[in-house]
């Protein structure tokens, strides 16, 4: 018979909205004012912090909406945001520097939805309010530091295989050993063909030089390493700010999206983010004179260094230990009430600590603090310049041998030993970040834009509904069902997919979907309208419209398909947000267009004899 | 049942051809032209630099707020107001400096330290230069991507000469609405880059039906000829066009109207874009196709062999 769907098409039909419409719940709950706490690095978070948090809140008699203690996090959802502050303050107070307090908004979804997985759609800044940061490395930075550390070890083993050279120097991404005789050339060159594996040797025999370059290869992962490590950095640095939701992300080939929603204080995080900052141990240079280097006579592998009490030390190039090898410092007090770091580090930097206090026990070693800072400047290939700040935090003799645990004193106050253990649990840098691109969005445009979109989206809709039965009539309420369900399907289908995040041109996309979406039935009542003037039944007109209508939903559809997914490929941030939304919308516009019409026309019309069509 | 273009007879859209290159190239050429002379109001995300919105409690004075930021060296600033008299807009041009990225807090505070602090931040951004140079040369290459893509699919499922009166309709729309940001000095900015991509998608839309028609009454229709069954096309689609034109007009004044000043570039660019697109699939497609010389032998359907087709039928 004509136009009668089988059952299970119309079960299809009625599952996939009831399940997309499910889906689509959880947005209209709204959030919850929330405090989450987590542990900083040297503290848990237990079911005995989970009793003091309870406690806390009773004794400024708070009565939270829920405790729960999940994936190592707190959260208090409360009713307000004058109880969120107080509640937070009194945390604060409460727990101390071993935890982190922050304020969060948590979804509201009642638990039966969440317990299926249900949440609300995600939120860009734009409509959410926070920062935007994007970040650029620098990738010279990382070779030179790479290269150093080459120079060192080809240093020591030549060294050890008592090959005498006159000097041994990085050289933009070269290492060059210079050496004095013909024997202890062929020896070095010897000694150093195919030893490292992403290096070649060239060879200068005129002026008994050697140069180990990089390969491209080698290049290539080591400028990989530095980027996936910066990302690592950053996203330990963006937990100790206890931000909710934060997004680190890399974007091409030397750039860092962060994402922090909800934050203000802009100062404090591009601090702590931007921060470059790394720690190194070397011996002191005690046996040259320091007047002389002051004079600007440095000697052969020294390096002269301010201090903080405004003088100068002569430290020794070769590096003992930098501050990759550290796994947690902390902040704290010695037995004198003064500030100090302690430090723990892993194998191979205790072992390196080890063999380099053993033999300078009695020695004076420095801890010299390396930061980067942007110059404002740029080179000719137009990447911005840093400048290394490196200064001389403290000296201290070597007591004993030293493991893997030890500690920093000397630091001037309690505040700066917090911010180096920050930073040096972080981990430091590979190589200095440059923020390049930053957007901060303040909530409360935020909501006037979630207000504002949505408003536009409701009287769009509301004027094609309006135009569709006026034109339509009862055909034309049943596009608008469609209508009504589109839009349903797309915030349940954007609620679902992980990565979709809502923004302003996405919502801007959703009203444009809602305009076009009615085009496939305009095209299919057209047809319809097109059959009746050639005298079909009624029946025949719908399946026939129906009929010669799809191959040209399928086309205009698919071609517009196309330029969603370029879009998405292509573009960045709004033109990605809107490319989602687009996409998202073609595909339910064509399914509820097509299908769902057709089954509620089967349902009304379809298998009767009927002499006339409201369309 | 009431329709809005009510015909029985074929209007005969491609007569008038000639007057609609006419006035389209015209447009175009008045387009590069002003391209070329007065170019595009490039917006922060393509220049780089700093923008700052902020709200004041009442209306906000202007003139006081550009002394203020000349008294402190930021002369070159460009004040604003942007929606309501208490929200201005502040665009710095990007420069040289230690500080580039902290201007913005900078300007933030000077402002509050001006007005006792009644001074509320709703958006600070700022880009690097070269982020931005990098945008403008991702954007034209997604838009080119786009036009390829589109290219390639029509000329496989239709045929050539339709997927070439397309793309030039496509890269008519484009040109004519960039003209139109460069004429009105409106900003273009990212937004209106999606929109742009969008009336893209939208005029694509329109095109494609027109040459789902063309193809399927030659195929229908052995009389005639390419121009009628062109005619015939159009005016089939006539009322369908319109129709969709419309409710996409009507939502997308809704957005210019409700969406908020963000939204407003985009807005802009998609209902002028929709205009044209409309226009340019009814006119410029299939004129370009007929001009190129599309006729009914080019659409039949590919004669496939079928199987056994060859053998004598079973007696």
């Amino acid at each position: 018979m004509l136009n009668k769907f089988p059952l299970w098409k119309n079960l299809m039909v009625i599952a996939i909205l009831a399940i997309a419409a499910l889906y689509a719940l959880p947005n209209i709950y709204g959030e919850d004012y929330a405090v989450q706490i987590s542990a900083s690095r040297n503290a848990s978070v237990t079911t005995d912090t989970l009793g003091r948090v309870e406690q806390t809140l009773e004794e400024i008699s708070i009565t939270p909406k829920g405790v729960t203690l999940e994936n190592d996090q707190i959260l208090v959802r409360v009713n307000s945001d004058v109880e969120q502050l107080q509640a937070r303050d009194a945390l604060l107070r409460e727990l101390g520097t071993d935890y982190i307090v922050a304020l969060n908004l948590a979804p509201a979804t009642p638990d039966w939805l969440a317990s299926i997985g249900a949440t609300p759609m995600k939120l860009g800044l734009d409509l959410r309010g926070g920062v935007h940061f994007l970040m650029e490395v620098d990738m010279q930075e990382a070779v030179r530091k790479i290269q150093d550390q080459m120079r060192d070890t080809v240093r020591a083993e030549l060294r050890e295989e008592r090959i005498r050279s006159t000097s041994i120097r990085r050289q933009d991404s070269d290492v060059v050993v210079e050496l004095r005789t013909t024997e202890d050339y062929t020896a070095a060159e010897q000694y150093l063909d195919n030893r490292y594996p992403g290096y070649t040797l060239i060879e200068e025999e005129a002026t008994q030089t050697l140069r180990l370059r990089m390969t491209e290869a080698k290049l290539k992962e080591t400028q990989d390493y530095a980027i996936s490590q910066n990302v690592t950095i950053l996203r330990n640095r963006v937990n100790e700010l206890g931000v909710a939701e934060p997004v680190v992300q890399r974007q091409g080939a030397d750039r860092i999206v962060v994402q922090l929603p909800g934050v203000q204080d802009t100062a404090r995080a591009k601090e702590i983010l931007g921060a470059t900052a790394t720690l190194e141990f070397r011996l002191v240079d005690d046996e040259n004179s320091l007047r002389d280097a002051e004079m600007g006579r440095v000697p052969f592998g020294s390096e002269l260094f301010p201090n903080r009490n405004g003088g100068n030390t002569l430290l020794r190039e070769d590096v003992i230990l930098t501050g990759d090898h550290i796994v947690n410092a902390t902040s704290g007090f010695d037995e004198n009430q003064r500030p100090q770091v302690s430090i723990s580090l892993d194998g191979a930097g205790g072992d390196k600590m080890s063999l380099a206090t053993r033999d300078n026990v009695g020695k004076p070693m420095a801890t010299l603090f390396i930061e980067f800072k942007a110059t404002g400047e740029r080179d000719e290939n137009d990447r911005i310049v840093f400048e290394r700040h490196a200064e001389v935090i403290n000296v201290a003799t070597i007591q004993s041998r030293l493991g893997s645990n030890f500690r920093i004193t000397g630091i001037s106050s309690q505040q700066e030993a917090q911010n180096l253990a920050l930073l040096l649990r972080a981990g430091a840098l590979i190589a200095p970040i440059q923020i390049v691109e930053e957007r901060t969005l303040g909530p409360s445009l935020g909501k006037e834009n979630i207000a504002l979109g949505t408003q536009a989206i409701v009287w769009g809709f509301v004027l094609v509904v309006f135009f569709m039965v006026l034109y339509y009539r009862k055909f034309g309420l049943v596009a608008n069902l469609a209508l009504t369900a589109n839009l349903v399907l797309i915030i349940g289908v954007m609620s679902m997919i992980p990565g979709a995040t809502l923004t302003l041109p996405g919502m801007a996309g959703i009203v444009l979907t809602v305009g076009m979406a009615v085009d496939a039935n305009v095209l299919i009542f057209e047809r319809i309208r097109e059959e009746i003037k050639a005298k079909r039944s009624p029946q025949q007109a719908i399946h026939h419209g129906y009929d010669s209508a799809f191959s040209t939903i399928m086309d205009a559809n698919i071609t517009t398909l196309i330029v969603a997914i370029i879009l998405f490929a292509v573009g960045t941030g709004p033109v990605k947000g809107f490319a989602v939304t687009l996409a998202i919308g073609i595909i339910t516009s064509m399914f509820t267009a097509i299908v769902g019409t057709r089954a509620v026309i089967n349902a009304v019309w379809g298998g009767k004899r009927i002499d006339k069509l409201s369309v | 049942m009431h329709e809005i273009i009510k015909t029985n007879k074929t209007i005969s859209f491609m007569r008038y051809r000639m007057a609609a290159w006419f006035m389209s190239g015209l447009l175009i050429v008045a387009s590069i032209v002003s391209l070329s002379v007065n170019q595009l109001n490039w917006g922060l995300d393509f220049t780089g630099g700093t923008v700052i919105e902020v709200g004041y409690e009442t209306a906000a004075d202007l003139p006081a707020v550009r002394k203020t930021l000349d008294a402190n060296g930021f002369g070159g600033a460009v004040v604003q107001n942007f929606g309501t008299q208490q929200d201005v807009l502040i665009r710095i041009e990007p420069r040289e400096g230690v500080k580039a990225q902290e201007l913005g807090n900078e300007i933030l505070s000077l402002l509050q330290s001006e007005s006792n602090g009644q001074v509320e931040m709703r958006r600070i951004e700022f880009v690097g230069p070269q982020v931005g140079d990098e945008l403008t040369e991702q954007g034209g290459l997604a838009m080119l991507t786009a036009l390829i893509c589109i290219l390639i699919y029509i000329a496989l499922r239709f045929e050539w000469r339709l997927a070439l009166g397309a793309v030039g309709a496509l890269a008519h729309d484009v040109i004519i609405t960039l003209g139109l940001f460069s004429v009105l000095g409106l900003e273009f900015d990212l937004t209106v880059l999606a929109a742009l991509l969008a009336v893209i998608g939208y005029s694509i839309n329109d095109t494609v039906v027109v040459c789902d028609r063309v193809r399927e009454n030659f195929r229908k229709y052995h009389k005639g000829t390419s121009e009628e069954t062109i005619d015939g096309a159009l005016t089939d689609t006539m009322s369908r066009t319109v129709i969709t034109s419309l409710t996409t007009i009507l939502v997308l004044v809704a957005l210019f109207f409700l969406g908020g000043q963000l939204i407003h570039g985009f807005a802009t660019a998609l209902l002028f874009g929709v205009v044209i697109g409309t226009y340019s699939s009814i006119y410029i497609a299939s004129s370009l196709a007929l001009a190129l010389g599309v006729s009914r032998e080019d659409l039949m359907p590919p004669e496939v062999e079928k199987e056994g087709e060859d053998l004598d039928p079973l007696p």
